[in-house]
């Protein structure tokens, strides 16, 4: 006869960067159910609509969450560009989409220096942060910020980047993506680490749809989608195919994120080969009237910004769905019979950001 | 760029609704409230590839929905959510954290 | 005789931030910031730590966890505010669930204002932590032996 237990996980825990909570109902050392509470991080930011007029509600929406800020900034920006009918000049486009790539290759750095971190793997830890460190030095030579950028407005984008810099930055990344080349290896041939992921958190295709998963998390089910085929900033200009695998365990989840960074230096070249020369922001006149639901793709997968605006300076709702509120029904499947040992791997290779997911 | 695709339905006819979605292989992708004047406005988003639909019905202040929960799992996380933030009552949740997913100081700060 | 400051280490709790200072922290353990090199480490266990980092705003919810967590801690204990949320509330002060800085719930000692507070401003804030520490610890060690004269 099993013994049941339940065993409290969180909210402060050593693998958590931020806080969530899970009652792991456990027979010996398996789990049989997972039962998450949220809520401690739990701001009320789309409440301030009400008292953020919609130009400044891009600095609030650009810190639903640090990591994914960028992204965050840019998906509100874009719902009201659309009910305002605005075309971005093609420029701001393609800086959109190079800093949106840039984006993605820091939080996955970061992420696998955190699932590093989580199977006690310090040194491997301590050299994807230190390659992160160079993203964010070209982060903060474009923008100014290092983790909020405030480069988004509605209409366009705050600064422009010369090309001498833009070229310089690829040279950067070819430096990186010789250095992830070494990096990778590790994380991907290492016996060790292996053990640790293979064969570990296995999530289906059809669970992945049934269970409303987006992101990297999906893509490692072998369910090929990518918001960024929606054809958004200037991703209707660069060729790229989604990223996938068909095993669905952490090893996937881990592979197919290290496939996506180098995708992502493929589009920063391509980007920054086609960008155009020109203006990077147009006037915006009046206030926005209409309702619109803009899907972004961002590192961790699927966001939703709905905006719905009444004509006057102050929107009706501003609503979020990220991608780690739909991730969470995945996880806790992913969590049911596996060892308790391997709990806090699970929980990381959903990239969780429970920032963004509580607001 | 995409379309958006609302269809206004009949508050009674979410769940048969749901559950064609469903026979066809769509997904849930999110779920929002909205006030509007003395009413809410429940907007429900299905996805399948890259389509995007969504449906949507008023329920006056005070009154309750159904849960689709049963059809779609991840939507009790929607569902209690609009039930704390909100305060709409939803019936025959699968998993149901009675006010508990936020634990707020101010209850149900959009109603 | 030298005077030498004890290594302290580190709790890292994000209150309610929007994860920003959060990753400041943390890229402020790794290689290009490092503050291992003043003898600093993260830890995950409260009574191994010195000096408790809180960043973000206190919420209904969080606040049981912190005013835990500092119960917790052994004296002698310093608390540093990390990013501006966690000074005063910031951006989210005027939000439904703040209830505002972590001043409000527990007693802070270094203030590190900034969204994102840089991390050459976290490290100024630790080795001030630091110095604060030396103090307190000779505080007590005085007030300890004055009890035994008495």
């Amino acid at each position: 006869m099993s013994m049941r237990s339940v065993v409290p996980f969180g909210p402060q825990h050593p693998v958590l960067p931020e806080p969530i909570h899970l009652d792991l109902v456990l027979e010996d050392e398996k789990v049989v159910e997972a039962v998450p509470s949220i809520g401690f991080v739990h701001r009320g930011l789309e409440k301030l609509v009400e008292k953020k007029d919609f130009n400044e509600y891009v600095y609030v929406a650009e810190r639903i969450c640090g990591i994914c800020s960028f992204m965050h900034g840019m998906g509100y920006c874009e719902a009201v560009e659309h009910i305002m009918d605005i075309e971005l000049p093609p420029r701001a486009k393609f800086l959109r989409t190079i800093w949106c790539e840039m984006s993605r290759i820091h939080s996955h750095l970061l992420w696998l220096g955190l699932l590093a971190d989580a199977f006690g793997f310090e040194s491997l830890f301590m050299q994807s942060w230190r390659l992160r460190e160079k993203v964010l030095d070209m982060f903060e030579a474009s923008t100014g910020g290092r983790v909020i950028f405030s480069v988004n407005k509605i209409g366009g984008q705050r600064k422009d980047v010369d090309n001498d810099m833009l070229h310089d930055f690829l040279r950067h990344f070819d430096e990186m993506e010789q250095e992830l080349k070494t990096l990778s290896k590790t994380f991907l041939n290492d016996y060790a680490v292996c053990s640790r992921l293979k064969d570990v958190g296995f999530l289906t295709k059809e669970q992945a749809v049934e269970l409303g998963a987006v992101g990297p998390f999906m893509r490692a089910s072998g369910v090929a989608l990518d918001n960024r085929k929606l054809g958004y900033a200037a991703y209707p200009e660069i060729e790229f195919e989604p990223i996938t695998s068909n095993v669905g365990d952490c090893y996937a989840r881990c592979d197919v994120r290290i496939r996506e960074i180098f995708q992502s230096f493929d589009i920063i070249r391509q980007a920054v080969g086609k960008i155009p020369d020109g203006e990077v922001s147009v006037p915006v006149k009046g206030f926005p009237k209409g309702e619109h639901f803009m899907r972004v793709e961002q590192p961790r997968g699927e966001a939703i910004y709905y905006v719905k605006a009444n004509g006057t300076k102050n929107l009706d709702r501003v609503r979020v769905r990220t991608p780690t509120f739909a991730n969470l029904p995945g996880m806790l499947e992913t969590l049911k019979g596996c060892q308790l040992a391997d709990v806090p791997i699970l929980i990381l290779t959903i990239d969780p950001c429970i920032s963004c997911t509580e607001r | 760029m995409e379309q958006q695709n609302i269809i206004g339905i009949d508050p009674r006819s979410l769940v048969p609704e749901a559950m064609k979605l469903k026979t066809e292989g769509y997904r849930l992708v999110q779920i929002c409230a909205t006030k509007a004047g003395e009413e809410y406005e429940l907007t429900y988003s299905f996805g399948k590839e890259y389509e995007f639909l969504c449906l949507r019905y008023n329920v006056p202040n005070g009154g309750e929905i159904t849960s689709i929960s049963n059809i779609f799992a991840p939507a009790f996380l929607y569902e209690n959510e609009i039930h704390d933030l909100f305060g709409i009552k939803v019936n025959l949740l699968t998993l149901d954290y009675k006010g508990n997913l936020y634990r707020l100081e101010h209850k149900t700060p959009f109603h | 005789m030298l005077s030498v400051s004890k290594s302290p280490w580190l709790l890292h709790y994000d209150g309610s931030s929007c994860n920003g200072c959060d990753i400041e922290v943390l890229a402020c353990l790794t290689p290009l910031y490092d503050v291992e090199r003043f003898g600093v480490i993260n830890t995950g266990n409260p009574k191994h730590a010195d000096i408790f980092l809180i960043t973000g705003g206190i919420n209904a919810q969080n606040k049981p966890v912190v005013e835990e967590i500092y119960s917790q801690m052994p004296n002698p204990k310093v608390v540093v505010a990390v990013g501006i949320c966690a000074c005063n509330g910031g951006i989210f002060k005027e939000c439904y669930n703040i209830l505002g800085g972590v001043d409000t719930t527990i007693p802070v000692d270094i203030y590190v204002p900034g969204c994102a507070a840089r991390p050459e401003a976290i490290i100024d804030g630790v080795v001030k932590a630091v110095a604060l520490l030396d103090e307190k610890r000779k505080q007590m060690k005085l007030e300890s032996s004055k009890e035994k004269g008495a």
